[in-house]
């Protein structure tokens, strides 16, 4: 209804919120979770508070480092009975003896 | 990042040069007995598998039995299977149950067990994580050393291993395997909130102990 006017304080538009209360919206932020006042007031708060920036791409980087483990996978000896697991139950399968 | 509401229209974006194809296709082949097919399961999944399995027994040893009797629990049910969920959140559910009897009867029989271990951990995150938003002013070195980065997994490794086991397997299927957070309640059939507080949790003490190591390793200046 109103105009949107610069110099007015956007009351209910932008919640406020401490740095501890930033650090625990992190992951619903990102999770793109919050509604759009609290979505707002993160926003706010990043652009102006250096601590929580760095916080935030520490965070960021915590994630991106996460999928970063090297790959490893089953050995070779399971694997093997696994894959000749599912031969034999093919093999079952197409027993005319035995009806599935 | 999925097209589809329904059904494994994630499975295909979710696991990293995962060229899985469409559901039905891939219980088609599986039913049929199509060899390849099986092992493109076997060789995107298993690793995300172990890791997962991981969470909730004590041994590498078991958790790659834990994966085996999960893909023997699917080879048998494969026919039953009735599409109501993702053919992924099938396999993974079955795994994440499979884990958890067997976490079960090793903490009966271990000393120690690792679902005990869920209250020191809070009290250690809560000092790493505190510790470093006070006096962690300095930024974190950007890992391009390879000697770095390889440290920096293995320390990811240790920190995953620290984490108590529902906050392990959510952010192991989230940021380590790349699971969207719908699939990950699926499969441990959680809320979203639930999910999203495990998964900020864990994400929280790893930051800790990540900004605990770069501050070991900071050059004096
Ligand atoms: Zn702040």
């Amino acid at each position: 209804m109103k105009r949107f006017i610069p110099e007015t304080r956007a009351v209910n538009v932008v919640k406020r919120f401490t740095c501890d209360e930033l650090a625990e919206l992190l992951t619903a932020y990102l999770e793109d979770a919050l509604d759009q006042p609290s979505r707002d007031g993160v926003r706010a708060h990043l652009s102006c508070c250096e601590g929580c920036g760095r916080y935030f791409d520490q965070f960021r980087t915590t994630i991106k480092v996460l999928g970063d483990q090297p790959p490893e996978k089953l050995s070779a000896p399971v694997r093997d009975r696994l894959m000749s697991a599912f031969r034999n139950r093919n093999r079952h399968h197409h027993d005319p003896d035995r009806r599935s | 990042m999925s097209q589809r509401s329904t059904g494994g229209g994630a499975i295909v974006g979710s696991f990293e040069g995962g060229g899985l194809p469409p559901d039905d296709i891939v219980v088609g082949a599986l039913r049929d007995g199509d060899e390849a097919m099986f092992a493109a399961l076997l060789d995107t999944w298993s690793r995300g598998m172990l890791r997962v399995a991981r969470s909730y027994v004590s041994t590498d040893h078991s958790a790659e039995e834990v994966v085996q009797d999960t893909w023997l629990a699917v080879i048998d049910g494969i026919d039953a299977f009735e599409g109501r969920a993702s053919v992924k959140t099938w396999v993974f559910r079955i795994l994440v149950n499979t884990a958890k009897k067997r976490g079960v009867r090793e903490s009966r029989t271990l000393p120690w067990s690792a679902f005990e271990r869920d209250g020191d951990v809070f009290a250690d995150l809560g000092a790493a994580a505190q510790g470093a938003r006070v006096d962690g002013a300095s930024g974190w070195p950007t890992p391009e050393g390879e000697a770095l980065a390889a440290e920096v997994r293995v320390l990811i490794a240790e920190a995953l291993g620290r984490l108590p086991p529902r906050q392990r397997v959510v952010i192991t299927l989230r940021d380590v395997e790349g699971c969207t957070s719908d699939e990950v309640c699926e499969i441990l059939e959680i809320s979203a909130a639930n999910q999203r507080v495990l998964l900020h949790r864990a994400r929280t003490a790893v930051r800790g102990w990540l900004a605990d190591y770069y501050e070991s390793v900071k050059q004096p200046e």
